[in-house]
């Protein structure tokens, strides 16, 4: 069955229409990309998927349900794992701390007074962690990490509830070059290996280009066009709006330099 | 109903809702510039009525006229404009970028300070003020008796409210003010100097306080108690219409104005919990009030105020606490009766302090009526041994019952909310719960309370008592502390530091939040009860807002960044209490003075500041989280 079939999907924040008329499917083990310019709509899209915001109009069908507008919990529950683009994590915990309350929660035990948290699953956190390559990290304070590590231990977070699907927006923003293609690579191996469908989006276009399996150019909140790399490369009018456009790129690269 | 007393209600219920936005309107110009919410408003309102009655009689004496009248409000709203500025310059700008609590307790530092000036200068007895010459009359409308003074107040509203609109118009500096409202660094962006702007906001709003406050005097004898009275309506008012927002304030006020003046006639000692009733209503429709917008901050992930790492007990702090209880066990043998009393009375304070620190440092919530909780606790235990006829046990077992309870309702609507507004919930449901226990006489007895709340008889001596008290809260206390350390505590400080992050890993944040404010509720409830007994008698000062304040300087005293601290803070504040307020007049002074120097050099409290001087000796600086 498909993993994950949006369509219709609509939002818009008063004038600004953020996406409109949204559909692409997602099959399991597969890497699907949305790329776009800034402002496009790829974390409106991102946040409709993963609940953290009700869509004017559509459906989100998981493994055949469909979870638009329900609450980021629920969602979770049903298998969805997700990063932000601004990372997200608990700035009071330590590392491996972040991922044992994942993983506290993915054992229901949130409302335990019993234990202290601390003991809880911290081999299966280290386990995660080593994963992602932030073991040596386990017990820093998660404040004091560079950004592109953050982004490793947000990582960590979202697969510790061993998810079907991951929603990764912006994995790998603050990483130097040879972070992201380290990043990139190691998210594409576990997808395969454990067949978990990937949406991220990426301002990277290395990155982009070497891992997804599908691609999906969306501009001013419409899909302009989709396709295998290749075609979505050879594009004539992704070309226009977007690839080949000199400006957009070096806005790109100021964004990266600031990030 | 007859339509003419339709008519008259609510016509007063205009006059009414007039001064409240005229007062209203410069609280809510001074947060939108500085977002700030200054405690210290009704303070500035109180002053402008107390020069009113100074200075308008003197004007008075050289010209019976009203445009003299209107010269000494006029006057009085200036002068208290001068205060608001200088505050400003001496205050406000130190504090800009502290915490939200911080600012809210710092500005509660100038109103006790305020509070002890005005009894110095003017005295506690209440002072009536002149009438306004040529508007002592009544005016006739369908065939009822209206005072033209209360006319001429409506007038007063709708001329503020078209004078300000001019302002924010047609002047540079109201066209600054409504930039700084709506993105408060764009307007450093543009070069504007900023120190300029704050200070002349800050003047506006203190003299639309203090012309509030002048416009009073013919209607209501000048008291010291005006500050916090109208400090809560002026509260409600702003949070209604959107902290930030002058429309939205008018609207709030003329809707409050009808409220009161029809309430009145249905249920007329309660008409402040239909007030408090609306606004929470109000804001779980509409979280940001009417016409208010989230702010931009909101969202944003930045270091939370409150404990920031759990360490292990080590060693050095098993003994600490090993000696700490050896010397409470030891207390009621080697000390005499008083050091007993004061020993309870900081058992007590101490549990209450550290439920507080539960829902401040571990949750982020930070509750400014916390004394609710506390309060409905000693109520609880005292109404049900004394009207109730129930033993001592029974009712120090239902005490935390009904204080958990009225927290779950609250809370319901409370834990939905964040930043200011839940503050100013908090706030709002213990001021419905102080109005319910002051007015509700014939059950509460009012204002005196009940006495006759006493232990049973195994319990009568003060020693015993000292014991049994020294268990419940050592037991309640480690609980909660345990509880903090558990995967719960760890789940609330996780919806706390992100709750975006929280959600998406499937934590129920709103459940977890609710869940910790009705146990952190019974906590205090339970404080409540064991205090009530201890005094033999329970009064509404136990719910007031400067008991809870009390609670938060403990907390703030003790460190927001430590679990132990505010017990510590509970001791070392109510020791300096007891120790100084009988040896001097100027107790509210020196308080409110020592919260003031606290905010602004002593953030983190004394355990905060010893363990912070430890973790230097160990020179573990780090730079704070950039993420
Ligand atoms: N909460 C919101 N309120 C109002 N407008 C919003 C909100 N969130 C997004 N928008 C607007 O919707 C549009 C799409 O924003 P979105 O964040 O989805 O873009 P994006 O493709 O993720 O951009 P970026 O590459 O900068 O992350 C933008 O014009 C943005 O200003
Ligand atoms: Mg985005």
């Amino acid at each position: 069955m498909t993993l994950l079939a949006v369509s219709g999907l609509n939002k818009r924040f008063g004038g600004v229409v953020a996406a409109r008329d949204v559909a692409f499917s997602l099959q399991a083990g597969e890497l699907l990309a949305i790329i776009g310019p800034n402002g496009a709509g790829k974390s409106t899209t991102f946040n409709m998927v993963g609940g953290q915001l009700r869509p004017d109009s559509g459906q989100v069908m998981l493994a055949g349900e469909n979870v638009a507008g329900l609450a980021p919990r629920a969602i979770w529950r049903r298998g969805v794992g997700r990063t932000f683009q601004i990372a997200q994590t608990f700035v009071s915990m330590s590392v491996a701390e972040n991922v044992q309350m994942a993983l506290i929660s993915w054992h229901g035990r949130v409302f335990s007074f019993r234990s202290r948290a601390e003991t809880l699953y911290r081999l299966e956190a280290l386990d995660l962690l080593d994963l992602v390559g932030m073991r040596g990290d386990a017990d820093r304070p998660v404040r004091e990490l560079a950004y592109g590590d953050v982004k490793r231990v947000e990582l960590a977070v979202a697969l510790a509830s061993q998810p079907k699907l991951l929603l990764m927006d912006e994995p790998t923003a603050g990483m130097a070059p040879k972070e992201r293609a380290q990043l990139m690579e190691l998210t594409a191996s576990i997808a395969r290996q454990r067949q978990i469908g990937v949406l991220f989006t990426e301002h990277d276009m290395d990155a982009v280009f070497a891992h997804a399996d599908t691609i999906l150019v969306l501009v001013r909140g419409e899909i302009i066009a989709s396709g295998k790399p290749d075609e979505v490369r050879a594009n004539a009018r992704v070309k226009q709006v977007y690839l080949g456009d000199m400006g957009v790129e070096a806005a790109m690269r100021a964004r990266r330099g600031r990030a | 109903m007859d339509p003419a007393f339709i008519v008259i209600q609510s016509l007063s219920g205009l006059a009414s809702a007039s001064s409240l936005f005229i007062i209203a309107s410069g609280l809510t110009i001074v947060f939108g510039v500085t977002r700030i919410v200054n405690f210290a408003h009704g303070s500035l309102y109180m002053l402008g009525a107390y020069l009113a009655v100074t200075i308008v009689p003197m004007l008075l004496e050289v010209d019976r006229s009203l445009p003299m009248f209107l010269l000494g409000v006029l006057l009085s709203a200036l002068i208290v404009g001068v205060i608001g500025a200088v505050m400003e310059i001496v205050l406000l700008r130190r504090i800009y970028h502290v915490p939200e609590l911080f600012q809210l307790l710092a500005t509660f530092g100038v109103v006790l300070i305020v509070q002890d000036l005005v009894i110095k200068l003017w005295g506690a007895v209440e002072i009536p003020g002149p009438r306004a010459p040529s508007l002592r009359h009544g005016v006739f409308i369908f065939d009822q008796r209206f005072p033209a003074y209360e006319l001429f107040l409506i007038g007063m509203g709708l001329v503020v409210l078209g004078l300000l609109w001019l302002l924010m118009q047609k002047t540079r500096f109201g066209v600054l003010i409504r930039a700084a409202t709506q993105d408060r660094e764009m307007v450093g962006a543009l070069g504007v100097n900023q120190a300029w702007l704050f200070t002349g906001t800050l003047f506006l709003g203190a003299f639309l306080a203090g012309l509030g406050g002048a416009l009073q005097i013919p209607r209501v004898a000048v008291n010291t108690q005006m500050d916090i009275s109208i400090i809560t309506e002026v509260f409600v008012v702003t949070v209604i219409g959107g902290m930030g927002s002058v429309p939205g304030a008018f609207v709030a006020a003329l809707i409050i104005g009808q409220l009161q003046a029809f309430g009145i006639l249905i249920f007329p000692k309660i008409t402040l919990v239909l007030v408090f009733l609306l606004m929470a209503v109000v804001l779980v429709v509409k979280p940001w009030g009417l016409f208010g917008k989230p702010d931009a901050a909101a969202g944003r992930a930045i270091l939370p105020e409150g404990i920031l790492s759990l360490k292990r007990f080590g060693r050095v702090d098993t003994i600490i606490a090993g000696i700490a209880i050896a010397v409470l066990l030891a207390l009621p043998i080697v000390g005499d009766n008083y050091m007993v009393k004061v020993g309870i009375e900081v058992l007590v304070l101490a549990l209450a302090a550290f439920s507080l620190q539960f829902l401040i440092g571990v949750g982020g919530i930070v509750s400014f009526g916390h004394a609710a909780y506390f309060g409905l606790g000693a109520y609880a235990a005292g109404l049900l041994v004394t009207r109730g006829g129930m033993a001592m046990e029974p009712a120090l077992l239902l005490a935390p019952l009904v204080a958990g309870g009225f927290a779950a309702l609250f809370g319901f609507f409370i834990v939905r909310l964040s930043g200011i507004y839940l503050a100013m919930l908090t706030l709002a449901f213990a001021q419905i719960v102080y109005a319910v226990c002051f007015q509700w006489v014939a059950f509460t007895g009012g204002d005196n309370g009940v006495v006759g709340v006493w232990p049973s008889a195994w319990a009568s001596s003060r020693q015993v008592y000292y014991y049994l008290v020294l268990a419940m809260t050592l037991a309640a206390i480690i609980a909660l502390r345990h509880a903090i350390y558990a995967p719960f505590g760890y789940g609330l400080r996780a919806a706390r530091d992100s709750a975006i992050r929280a959600d998406a890993i499937g934590i129920d944040v709103g459940r977890i939040r609710w869940f910790a404010f009705t146990l952190s509720g019974a906590a205090a409830g339970l404080a409540g009860g064991l205090y009530s007994f201890s005094k033999g008698s329970i009064d509404p000062t136990m719910i007031s807002i400067p008991m809870s304040v009390d609670f938060l300087v403990m907390v703030l005293v003790g460190g927001i960044q430590t679990v132990i601290g505010p017990v510590v803070g509970a001791a070392a504040f109510h020791s300096v209490k007891d120790f100084f307020m009988p040896l001097t007049d100027f107790w509210r002074l020196f308080l409110g003075l020592s919260i003031i120097m606290m905010v602004l050099v002593f953030p983190r409290g004394i355990a905060g500041a010893t363990s912070a001087l430890v973790d230097r000796k160990r020179s573990v600086t780090l730079p704070a989280g950039g993420v």
